[in-house]
């Protein structure tokens, strides 16, 4: 049987705290697979540390996996750069993507694009390309003279985290909490143009806050996390008791943590 | 979006070569055979002699020479930085041929090697109106399209601009710069060579660029430009001027002096892409003078030099003139970038706006030094004052040292906002979770940075500049 997409066994992780200039167990024990083809829902309270399994995952420089395994298509990741791991297929939408003066995201677009496949990718190739995923995304092409994030509205970042995840292709999309700071229509459209990108080649963890973003799209897999682990995974009508009983109904006590 | 910066941006990543390569090389030097250290009433009589020049032209230096030797250091910067220079080590002169010439083809195989590497006339046949390339103390090649030339455009180097227009010459020289306006700009006026000439007549919009190019190749070389460009009533003109020379242990000297006029309704921009090695002192002395609705623009790049002292200014004479400056400094190990702006407002209803950005690294050292002066009457002024500071690490240094000094009252508006900023592992995290390396990611943040300077440029500078700026990173990340 092939290996799982993303393996998880007993992962822990600390992220270090320049406040108190010391190192905050985060993760204790995480254990998770995902397939190809699969779309997971991961949610949780505030602090239970959906987010910061994404950014450990992603290899953020504060995050430390100090036990357990993670691996991705078969291929241990604690010592890959963030950029191996995503030229590998790995990729994070931000929950809050980072501001770039001076840099166009067209220019960004490109050397993301060139960097992922490891490759130059002929300026004419990758316009057709990129003019196709802005017309998908109905996106104008005035976005990408704007300086990278650059004062941008709470939509315009997310969408244009979704535009990178439709050039770049990755094998693993992680969404952390795309949904948030999102009106209704724009959450229809970013999660419409999110199940666009998931087929059998993919898989996608989603992780959010609230389950409304389950209007939008169908899970396959849905797992709640609680103080640094995951304490429930079911199907999408997990979810649904979620939502109708609350989290702490569906946990038990453990949730209330 | 436009295409063309999409790839202009991202050839930056993609270079790899090192300064010594590109720029380090030099060529024979036996011409110095024939030259003498040091600088002597004698030497400047020699220099006047071999440029036949008038009588009030000599008078000039040998004046100015005595005004050199009387003046003290510049007491507002660290003594340290003066310390260094061995004034009697320098050659004040050196040519490496007798001739210029306005053929690629007759200029002296070595000479026209140097340039060819340094692509010169291959940028001229792309997207110059001019070319004047200098060598050591003296313009070996000097070109300007024929059609401009009709139109009573004149761009020469500064020698032949003497004895052809000696008259013009005289009425403009050390009037934006007096000869005693300090040390180094008396120095100048004492032993200058080379430079250009630039008038351009009323109405005559030059639509691409002139260019100078300036190189020191030899050891211990003192080169001294002097250049003035007057843009006549409505016209308009755009001149570059570039540098380098090889690396030597022994210190090197560009001291420059520069005036522009710009007349009624004129517009006049100079841009500069320094990248002198790191033993070369650049000591410049820049200024222009806008008359009514003119504009005059300083767009100074200063990358290479072991110390760059310039502060570009604008004399804003009359009614409705504007000056700007938009400047980069980057300061990596064993360098200092002392660079600012002057905006001097002289009448009512002029503006100015100065943007200066500096990157620190290894340790470099770049300060802003600046001034905005109003004086009394002048109203309806408007200025602003941008300077931000990029630190690189823990270790590097960024001052400023503005100096604002308003002596009129009535609708003055003085904006004046200073940053000081490192990049953040975040912002690198950023980027790198989208498969792009570290070194590219740090390169992609200092150019966004830059940005604001390099948009100014014309797209082939654009790409050398980030090419230069990359291979002055390359490295920086272990």
């Amino acid at each position: 049987m092939n290996s799982p997409l993303l393996e998880l066994k007993g992962l822990c992780s600390t992220v270090f705290s320049e406040d108190t200039d010391q190192q905050i167990p985060i993760l204790k024990g995480v254990d998770l697979a995902i397939n190809k083809g699969e779309i997971h829902v991961l949610m949780g309270v505030n602090g239970s540390g959906k987010s910061s399994l994404a950014h450990v995952l992603m290899g953020h420089p504060n995050h430390q996996i100090t036990e357990g395994e993670a691996r991705f298509d078969g291929t241990p990741i604690q010592d890959m750069e963030p950029d191996e791991r995503a030229r590998a297929g790995m990729f994070l939408a931000f929950q809050y993507p980072h501001a770039i003066g001076g840099l166009p995201v067209g220019t960004f677009l490109k050397a993301a694009v060139e960097a992922r496949r490891s490759e130059e990718v002929p300026f004419r190739v990758f316009k057709r390309e990129l003019d196709a995923a802005l017309e998908k995304l109905g996106i104008s092409k005035e976005f990408l003279g704007r300086s990278l994030n650059e004062g941008f509205s709470g939509g315009e970042k997310k969408r244009n985290e979704i535009l990178q995840m439709h050039l770049l292709k990755p094998t693993l999309a992680m969404l952390d909490e795309t949904d948030s700071g999102l009106d209704v229509d724009a959450l229809k459209k970013v999660f419409h143009d999110v199940r666009e990108f998931a087929n059998q080649d993919n898989a996608l963890l989603v992780i959010t806050h609230y389950d409304r973003v389950l209007d939008y799209i169908q899970p396959t897999h849905v797992h709640i996390m609680s103080d640094g682990r995951i304490v429930k995974s079911g199907g999408a009508d997990l979810s649904k008791r979620i939502d109708e009983e609350g989290f702490e109904a569906v946990l038990g006590v453990e949730a209330s943590v | 979006m436009s295409s063309e910066k999409t790839e202009v941006d991202f050839d930056v990543a993609e270079i790899n070569k090192d300064y010594e390569r590109l720029y380090g090389f030099h060529t024979n030097t036996d011409y110095l055979k024939n030259s003498t250290r040091g600088v002597s009433p004698d030497i400047i009589r020699q220099i006047s002699k071999i440029k036949n020049e008038p009588e009030w032209m000599l008078e000039f230096r040998l004046s100015s020479l005595e005004i050199f030797n009387s003046m003290p250091d510049p007491t507002w910067m660290d003594g340290s930085v003066f310390d260094e220079i061995n004034y009697e080590d320098l050659y004040y002169y050196a040519s490496a041929g007798d001739k210029k010439y306005n053929d690629w083809n007759d200029v002296p195989e070595d000479i026209k090697d140097t340039f060819e590497r340094l692509g010169v006339p291959e940028a001229e046949r792309k997207f110059l109106a001019g070319v004047s390339a200098q060598f050591e103390s003296e313009v070996v090649y000097h070109h300007l399209q024929e059609e401009l030339e009709k139109k009573g455009v004149i761009f020469l180097d500064f020698d032949t601009g003497v004895q052809k227009h000696g008259d013009l010459i005289r009425k403009y020289i050390a009037k934006l710069v007096p000869q005693g306006d300090n040390k180094f700009a008396a120095l100048n006026s004492a032993c200058w060579s080379g430079g250009s000439f630039v008038y351009i007549p009323p109405g005559v919009k030059v639509e691409i660029p002139l260019q100078a190019y300036f190189r020191i190749n030899a050891e211990s070389i003192g080169q001294f430009e002097r250049t003035i460009i007057i843009a006549d009533k409505g016209s308009s003109v755009h001149y570059i001027e570039g540098c380098t020379a090889p690396t030597y242990s022994k210190t090197a000297f560009h001291t420059g002096v520069i005036e522009l006029f710009a007349e009624e309704d004129a517009y006049l921009r100079y841009t500069t892409i320094q990248n002198w090695s790191t033993n070369v002192l650049n000591l410049v002395t820049q200024r222009a003078i806008a008359k009514k609705n003119a504009t005059v623009e300083w767009m100074d790049g200063n990358l290479g030099a072991k110390t760059t002292m310039k502060y570009p200014a604008v004399y804003l004479a009359e009614p409705g003139a504007r000056g700007r400056v938009v400047s980069i400094g980057y300061a990596n190990k064993g360098q200092r970038q002392d660079a600012g702006a002057k905006m001097i407002h002289a009448a009512p209803h002029t503006t100015s706006s100065i943007t200066a950005k500096s990157i620190s690294h290894n340790g470099g050292r770049s300060s802003y030094r600046g001034l905005i002066k109003v004086n009394k009457g002048a109203s309806h002024v408007k200025t602003d004052v941008e300077c931000d500071a990029l630190l690189l690490d823990d270790f590097s240094e960024s001052d400023t040292y503005p100096t604002i000094d308003v002596r009129e009252r009535k609708d003055v508006s003085v904006m004046h906002e200073a940053t000081v900023g490192k990049v953040s592992d975040e912002t690198i995290y950023y980027l790198k979770s989208r498969g792009i390396k570290e070194e590219d990611a740090l390169l992609m943040v200092v150019n966004g940075f830059i940005q604001e300077f390099t948009r100014e440029l014309p797209m082939e500078y654009a790409v050398e500049l980030n090419r230069l700026i990359a291979l002055e990173m390359e490295g920086s990340i272990g």
